[in-house]
């Protein structure tokens, strides 16, 4: 036992040294990649939408994966996120970008966390299918004041936003994003909503505040949503309230369920593969969603279980063939 | 008075369509337990297939018909059987996906042989309106609350009193328990798909009717909002889809009338929150007791 201590006590300061080296390298390939146009301009100006995707999917993962309550409105954060961003900023011409995009972030993430305590406070009564509805008429509902009101610009939205988000920002809060989600799993708090999604009755019977964990993450992942929403705004310029209607909410949840439910890993890899490929396919005109579709069809057929678990039997598969050899 | 009263006649007819539609969600819901989010691009199926058959080829009205909703059921069959069937133990999520991934595929079809542009359409229903005083029933709104009643008498009867309708009672109710007693499982589900395409059917050709028009995210809102109307009268219960989808119409024509348009939708969620915080099953849905 006292050896076994010993060795992790001796590894433990490697572990964070190895993620900040591979933080730092992702970013130095990244930045390589952008400024020297590898892929081309279309695929250029891609990482970012993939870094805000790799947000939504990883924050909407909380609740849909660890808490593993479906919802059907992610993209109410998203636009709370990106609504209240963008009044700060194109509020505060005179303020210089870095304090203002700082207040935008913050008001952002904070409104959407607030907006997913009043809404997560009546829908997570309900259970199942029930609950996935009622995040998906919340969302209609935000969506829909979001068009009447004036402060918005009704359905014309709020154009002229300016370019805050470049891809050092967005690649700093992914990655914020990301190892909080990661810390969240192996925590004390994480580990109890995996009792309440695995089973919520006998997770009660342990003392675990069912309503009160739930609501938390539920907030946690609307306010990362938020933050996903102000950065999507900065980029986009113009935001309309229909780029936030139920089909992006279920934009992200497809990233989510397809690299599979609770994976972080498998989350990013899916929003990568899903922002890239309708651009990838985008040559085949108006066949490009038509294939769109067929593949998500087929994947799903192929992979009722999830790409992490498919990459592992894979990776063990590997391995023993090499151990053969 | 009589605008309120013209404003509901307005609500249902719309709120019939809309229980057609919702029939084919909560019939699909009860047996398969999934959410079958490609159910409002059959209407739209239903929709094109009519339209071409009317405008293009001039055959009788009645065939036409016919052939729409035969259209309509084998590709409810046939998406059931290639793209949900291989997945009936996969998780519920999994087969969610599958459905909104049939449903881009049926919008992107559509957009292929048609183009984006929408199409107008000639109604195929010619009765003069129907004047009491001020108040007008259209010849449409006639038909559809005719077409709606007749379709769900046959269905009540169809599910209460024939050998297949208590089949599929009995899936619903308990899928191993019932192909223990000697039920084909796979064919009940595919007769479910196939009488909620036949319905979803005749609400497209209702639908369009009423508006004239076709463009391939038609199906798209009634959709949806069938969908909360499925929910609003408890997922799962037949008369429960009823109930919510001509509650839903009447709900949307009177916000429609009474409050700037653009709060009819939100006004329409909140009441379908309401409804599930203060009857988490719907309206007519079930109880059910989860035990550890």
């Amino acid at each position: 036992m006292e050896k076994n201590n010993k060795k992790l006590s001796n590894k433990t300061w490697l572990k964070p040294l190895c993620y900040a080296l591979a933080i730092i390298l992702c970013y130095i390939i990244i930045s390589i990649l952008i400024e020297n146009r590898t892929f081309g301009r279309k695929y250029t100006s891609l990482f970012i939408p993939i870094g805000i995707n790799i947000m939504l999917a990883v924050s909407l993962n909380i609740t849909t994966g660890f808490l593993g309550e479906l919802s059907l409105g992610h993209a109410a954060f998203l636009a709370v996120g990106a609504y209240s961003g963008a009044l700060v900023t194109t509020n505060l011409v005179s303020v210089p970008e870095i304090p203002a995009m700082i207040l935008a972030l913050l008001t952002g993430g904070v409104l959407a966390a607030v907006a997913g305590i009043l809404i997560g406070i009546p829908v997570l009564r309900l259970r199942g299918d029930y609950l996935a509805i009622a995040t998906l008429a919340f969302g209609e509902i935000v969506r829909s004041i979001i068009n009447t009101l004036k402060i918005t610009g009704g359905p014309k939205g709020i154009s002229s936003i300016p370019a805050y988000s470049n891809y050092t920002l967005v690649y700093v809060f992914v990655i914020i994003t990301i190892l909080f989600a990661m810390n969240l799993k192996k925590s004390r708090f994480g580990r109890a909503i995996f009792a309440i999604r695995d089973n919520d009755i006998a997770a009660e019977a342990m003392g675990i505040p069912l309503t009160k964990y739930k609501i938390l993450a539920f907030t946690i992942s609307a306010f990362f949503a938020g933050i996903a929403g102000v950065l999507y705004a900065h980029d986009r310029s113009i935001i309309k309230p229909d780029q936030f209607d139920y089909n992006k909410s279920i934009d992200i949840l497809v990233y989510v369920v397809l690299g599979g439910m609770g994976s972080i890993k498998g989350s990013v890899i899916a929003a990568i593969i899903l922002t890239v490929l309708p651009q990838a396919l985008s040559e085949f005109g108006e066949w490009r969603m038509l294939s769109y579709a067929l593949a998500l069809i087929i994947i799903m057929i192929f992979n009722a279980g999830d790409i992490r678990e498919k990459l592992g039997k894979f990776s063990t598969a590997l391995r023993e063939k090499k151990g053969e050899n | 008075m009589e605008s309120f009263i013209q404003t509901l006649i307005n609500g249902l007819q719309t709120g019939s369509i809309f229980a057609l539609i919702a029939i084919g969600y909560t019939m699909v819901y009860g047996i398969a337990k999934m959410i079958n989010f490609a159910h409002g691009d059959i209407i739209m199926v239903g929709a094109y297939t009519i339209c071409v058959l009317t405008m293009d080829t001039k055959i009788p009205v009645v065939l036409a018909i016919i052939i729409t909703i035969l259209v309509c059921t084998v590709v409810g069959i046939l998406t059931e059987r290639l793209a949900y069937k291989p997945l009936r133990k996969a998780p519920s999520l999994a087969v969610l996906i599958t459905a909104i991934g049939v449903s881009l595929f049926l919008q992107s079809l559509a957009l292929i042989i048609f183009g984006e542009k929408q199409r107008p359409f000639e109604s195929i229903i010619k009765i003069p309106p129907i004047e009491f005083g001020n108040i007008v029933i259209q010849g449409v709104a006639l038909v559809t609350f005719i077409v709606t009643i007749i379709c769900m008498v046959v269905l009540n009867i169809f599910i209460k009193k024939t050998k297949l309708g208590r089949a599929m009672r009995a899936v619903s109710e308990d899928k191993q328990a019932a192909q223990l007693m000697g039920i084909n499982v796979n064919k009940t589900i595919s007769l479910t798909f196939a009488i909620g395409s036949a319905l979803a059917a005749v609400a497209g050709i209702l639908y369009i009717c009423q508006y004239l028009a076709v463009k391939p995210t038609l199906g798209a809102l009634p959709g949806i909002k069938a969908f909360v109307a499925a929910v609003l009268g408890g997922i799962g219960s037949i008369p429960g889809a009823m109930v919510g989808g001509i509650l839903l119409g009447v709900i949307e024509a009177l916000s429609k009338f009474y409050l700037p348009s653009e709060l009819t939708d939100a006004i329409v969620f909140g009441v379908l929150v309401l409804v599930l915080l203060l009857k988490p099953s719907g309206l007519l849905g079930k109880k059910r007791i989860e035990k550890v």
